[in-house]
């Protein structure tokens, strides 16, 4: 029940601070939101496209974030563990261990939609690329005031928060499979038996992860918003 | 006459353990319409139990490894008062049976190369036991579950009925066999579920029921170990021998009480771990047994050696075979050295890092968490003697395992013979495979032998099996079966225990007429349908008779040797060891035993020995001429 | 060290029955099981219970203590307060024989659907080489004691008695998980898997791994990259592509 009212809170959260779109570039420190990551398009505010601009104007009822956070929430959506927690919490499918569930039928993840939750590994992918843009915002981050290097709270978080995410990301049950779990014969591929070695060795903490990071992302981006708004300024460490 | 379901078989197996269902793969691959009965559910046999491994002289692990030294290490085990054929046959053929189970898609441990796994054990000269990690038996039993299910699915290709040739009774118990003049000619029994009764007519009955063990208070055995199958032969005419040889494991567990008596593998000696008394001393040292002092180390820094560098070092003393550690446990307790629950100490903690520990046993580290509270890897177990397996069983052929009884077939724990005096760890599970199988194929050529003039089924002899079946409930007023259960297995405990003293055993035979009488009279409560007591009520009659083999054979013999210690007579004696004792139902229904001449070795066998091994074990005239 | 525990067991058949209160002694490490052995020796001689080996080895003693799936024989009294009633019942999923006794022959069937292990044509016994490494992701799931709590707390057939025709349960599906690792196991399980067992109604919520009294992780390990194989065959196009182009080993 509490993991359901936290995931309605980021679908929430989420939503609204896509649509608002403004507030997610700290120009004096290059911190850029990881829900308005890559800032591709020309209606992006002035520095926050360090990855280039790719695109043209969009719409503002269409903010490019959707991208972002359509690759990201299907992630998460299509994820093993947040498919748990969500039939369990959302659906009562069961609501716990042999407690008796309230549905007349169950078809399980046989028909559509549910049958496209298959397409975890696509989002997976998705959020490899992702992935790596955010590391590159991550190094963009160490940047002073008036340029050079520089560190403030706001890069520990969004550090922090990079970490995390690839924990979940690598973590996550597509990426044991693909990277090893589909061989049947691992004595005949030993790197890739290290690596299904190394993800195995995270994939129990999956859940823990996926909570984490969720919590992270939140924290990371009304920090930024904060600092963006000038509702209070970052504490720096270094310049 | 009785209401009964009918059922007609070329072979019915009674039990589905390791031995009941090999024997019914073969005995259905020979193209025979085959039953199996079990008295639980299919897959639930005692066979899991085993931990450690399954002896075959493969020689992965090291290649000096044959079955010649497989067959002088049983013989050894067994104090050489074991069916010489028996021991042969089960070495020579053990690896074969071993390789087969992986065709049937058993997952065994390996070595470095992509081999079997072999793991040391008491008693084995070499790293002898096929393993998975220390649940071994599970694999097996799992194994041929499902080569048995992957037969049906043939059956079903063919016929369109999973059970058209092969079909598994669960939960249905035997109570008679029925015999046409002295040959077999089917069974009897009752489903455990509805109560109601069941005939199959089958001219080949494989007895694997397994052992006695639930005679004793404390027993590593299940409740199914009733002494059904060795029961079953002697009403049937059968005779049983070695009955006198009972195994008592060495390490069970000692506490809480509920579990006392559960198995604490041998494994965990055979990875390092170590016996110490309350004043922390290794004491096996003092416990090696003159015939195997030049076997095993003297210091325990030879002792530790020996784990990295075994062709270097001699074995250390906790590995003896399992008579001696059990007899050196109860003696070390008795001294007033004990544990506080009366146990003896088994350490790992201490030898192997943790990670280790539950790695190579993870069944034993689950085992003590979740029963004893206990975490093996940081602190000592608390085990003692538990009873645990039963040398003795029917009289058998050694290469059909057929019994006296034309027909009647007997394999694994319910055969006698195989493991003389006392049984080596490993051994039980490659004798289940190796003689069921001799016993499927023993029962099809009997079944082929026959032609078409098949024994028949006398209807008497039916109501007779379901009145006796009935007995029970006639009565009311009676003793519940529960009370009298629970007094034989504290007599047999206390009076044909480890240690045998003549008098006491002399008062065992005097209750067990007793309990003859009060079992006579027991009353039982409510229906047919699942009635535990009533089942209690019928297992009864079978561990009664048993009891009486056990305590008259153990009176009999005036020495001791492998699983019969006597206090009276504390030597080996080579003229007993000449001599079988063999147990039969008189016509009165009263166990008789008496003494038979065992068949002296083959020679060629014979100089597989060292004379001077030979001369502890033999008579003067036995020995081979030099 | 021993007390009075309150204990409350269903009693009756397949035509219905009821839960019954009993006072019953209970002593020092003691489990679940042995309170319910001295009910039947005490007090209801007539009560049906399944058990074996009482050290958690042959899955028999399966049981629902105060609405849990569990074993009886690994359920140990000191996890209650010496004054909370206990509740024992029969497994949910399967019918009712008799008080604790359960009708479990739904497993054997299923079991039996399942294609057994296809040796490979050019080996003969004595020939198979296999790593370590390649066979303990199978040897984990041949822990399995066959206790069943899984496919009694999975609520695909817990709470709809319809979709036992169609599906395996986590038990069989971990089966062909277990063939399908298995490094010489010549068959092809993965359409199997989704078309035949129903691996798709599995909606990974993780209660059979919850109640494997094994620990064996059947979600994880078993279930999840099942999943995944299947994605591989049925819903991956790159996959699809290449094994159109050129047979791939594995």
């Amino acid at each position: 029940m509490r993991i359901g009212v936290i995931l309605l809170f980021f679908i929430v959260y989420a939503t609204i601070r896509i649509f608002m779109n403004k507030w997610y570039w700290v120009d004096a420190y290059h911190y850029l939101t990881p829900l308005y990551s890559p800032c591709v398009t020309s209606s992006c505010v002035e520095g926050s496209s360090h990855l280039g601009t790719w695109f043209g104007n969009f719409p503002r009822f269409l903010p490019f974030s959707l991208i972002t956070f359509v690759v990201l929430a299907g992630f998460r959506g299509t994820c093993y563990y947040y498919r748990k927690a969500g039939y369990r919490s959302l659906f009562f499918a069961p609501a716990a261990c042999a407690v008796p569930e309230p549905h007349k039928n169950y078809t399980g993840e046989r028909k559509f939609p549910l049958i496209a939750l298959n397409l975890h590994r696509y989002f997976f992918y998705g959020a490899l690329v992702f992935g790596v843009l955010n590391i590159y915002d991550g190094v963009q981050a160490f940047h002073g005031d008036g340029g050079g290097f520089g560190i403030g709270l706001g890069t520990v978080i969004i550090w922090i928060n990079l970490v995390m995410l690839w924990l979940y990301t690598l973590s996550c049950h597509a990426c044991r499979h693909i990277v090893g779990g589909r061989l049947k014969n691992f004595s005949k591929h030993p790197m890739r038996y290290r690596y299904w070695t190394f993800v195995s060795k995270l994939n129990p903490k999956h859940g823990t992860f996926a909570m984490t990071s969720l919590f992270t992302v939140i924290l990371t981006d009304f920090y930024i918003m904060a600092v963006s708004a000038g509702w209070f300024s970052d504490l720096r460490i270094i310049n | 006459m009785t209401e009964l379901e009918r059922h007609s078989y070329d072979v019915v197996v009674i039990g589905a353990g390791g031995a009941g269902l090999r024997a019914a793969i073969e005995a259905r691959e020979q193209g025979k319409k085959t039953a199996i009965i079990c008295k639980s559910l299919f897959g639930k046999a005692h066979t899991v139990m085993a931990e450690g491994g399954c002896a075959a002289a493969m020689g992965n692990a090291n290649s000096n490894d044959n079955w010649q030294v497989h067959y002088r290490d049983t013989m050894r085990g067994g104090k050489f008062l074991n069916n010489w054929r028996m021991a042969e046959l089960h070495a020579q053929e053990a690896p074969d049976r071993v390789w087969e189970l992986e065709t049937y898609g058993a997952l065994f441990d390996r070595t470095p190369d992509g081999r079997i796994s072999q793991r040391n054990f008491g008693g084995h000269t070499y790293p002898r036991l096929a393993h998975v990690g220390d649940r071994t038996g599970l694999e097996l039993i799992r194994t041929l579950q499902q080569k048995i299910v992957s037969l049906q699915q043939e059956d079903f290709e063919a016929t369109g009925d999973y059970e058209a040739n092969l079909k598994v009774y669960a939960e249905c118990t035997i109570t008679e066999l029925l015999k046409d003049g002295d040959a077999i000619s089917g069974a009897f029994g009752y489903w455990r579920e509805s109560g109601r009764f069941i005939l199959f007519e089958a001219p080949a009955v494989v007895l694997a029921t397994g052992g006695v063990g639930k005679s004793f208070k404390v027993t590593s055995n299940s409740w199914e170990y009733t002494g059904d199958g060795h029961a079953l032969a002697m009403r049937a005419g059968a005779t049983l021998i070695n009955m006198e040889f009972i195994q008592f494991h060495p390490t069970g567990m000692v506490w809480p009480p509920s579990v006392k008596g559960i198995l604490v593998t041998e494994s965990v000696r055979g990875d390092g771990g170590v016996l110490k008394n309350s004043e922390g001393k290794r004491f096996m040292f003092e416990y090696v047994p003159d015939v195997f002092r030049a076997q095993y180390a003297e210091t325990e820094d030879e002792a530790d050696r020996w784990y990295k560098d075994p062709d270097n070092n001699r074995r250390p003393p906790e590995l003896l075979p399992r008579d001696e550690v059990a007899r050196a446990i109860n003696s070390e307790v008795k001294a007033g050295r004990g544990t506080p629950h009366g146990g003896v100490f088994l350490d790992v903690s201490s030898r192997l890092p943790a990670e280790e520990i539950t790695r190579r046993l993870p069944s034993m580290h689950h085992q003590f968490k979740e029963l004893a509270d206990v975490d093996i890897t940081a602190e000592p177990m608390e085990v003692g003697p538990t009873c645990h397996y039963v040398m003795g069983g029917v009289e058998v052929d050694p290469d059909t395992a057929s019994s006296v009884v034309p027909g009647l077939f007997a394999a694994g724990e319910v055969a006698g013979g195989m493991h003389g005096s006392n049984r080596l760890g490993g051994n039980s599970l490659s004798d289940l495979l190796v003689f069921g199988r001799r016993a499927g194929m023993g029962a099809a050529m009997y079944v082929d032998g026959l032609g078409a003039a098949r024994p028949k089924i006398d209807e008497a002899d039916v109501d007779a099996a379901a009145a006796d079946a009935l007995a029970p409930f006639e009565l009311e007023g009676g003793e519940n079966p529960y009370t009298i259960h629970q007094e034989l297995q504290q007599s047999m405990n206390d009076l044909v225990g480890i240690i045998r003293k003549e008098e006491e055993m002399e008062q065992a035979l005097g209750r067990l007429s007793e309990f003859r009488s009060r079992i006579a009279k027991m009353t039982v409560e409510g229906h047919r349908q699942f009635n535990p007591g009533w089942h209690l009520a019928l297992d009864l009659r079978n561990m009664l008779t048993v009891s009486e083999c056990v305590a008259g054979a153990a009176l009999m013999r005036q020495e001791s040797r492998g699983g019969h210690t006597r206090d009276d007579f504390p030597g080996m004696n080579p003229e007993w060891r000449k001599k079988l004792l063999v147990c039969a139902l008189d016509a009165d229904g009263v166990v008789n035993v008496t003494e038979k001449e065992q068949i002296p070795m083959r020679e060629d066998l014979l100089e597989l020995f060292e004379l001077d091994e030979l001369k502890k074990y033999l008579t003067e005239e036995e020995l081979p001429a030099t | 060290m021993s007390y009075t525990g309150k204990f409350r067991v269903w009693r009756g058949d397949s035509e219905g029955g009821e839960l019954k209160d009993y006072e019953v002694e209970v002593n020092e490490g003691e489990v679940v099981l042995d309170v319910i052995h001295r009910l039947q020796a005490t007090q209801t001689p007539d009560m049906a219970v399944r058990w074996n080996c009482k050290a958690g080895k042959c899955g028999s003693c399966s049981a629902e203590i105060n609405g849990m799936p569990k074993l009886m024989c690994m359920c140990r009294m000191n996890t209650f307060a010496e004054d909370e009633v206990v509740t024992v019942t029969p497994m949910r999923t399967f019918p009712v024989i008799r008080d604790l006794v359960t009708d479990v022959s739904f497993n054997y069937q299923k079991a039996r659907e399942v294609p057994a292990f296809k040796p490979p044509a050019d080996l003969k016994p004595g020939e198979y080489r296999m790593q370590q490494q390649d066979v303990e992701r199978s040897q984990e799931f041949r822990k399995c004691i066959e206790c069943f709590l899984c496919q009694d707390t999975c609520h695909v057939i817990r709470d709809h008695e319809e979709n036992k025709e169609s599906f395996s349960g986590p038990r069989f599906l971990m089966r062909i998980a277990e063939l399908d690792m298995h490094p010489l196991d010549a068959a092809d399980r993965q359409h199997a898997a989704q078309e035949q067992h129903g691996l798709g109604f599995c909606n990974i919520t993780k209660c059979c791994t919850e109640v494997c009294p094994e620990h064996i992780k059947i979600t994880d390990n078993a279930l999840i990259p099942m999943k995944e194989r299947v994605v591989d065959r049925k819903y991956d196009p790159i996959v699809w592509l290449g094994n159109k182009i050129r047979r791939r080993p594995a």
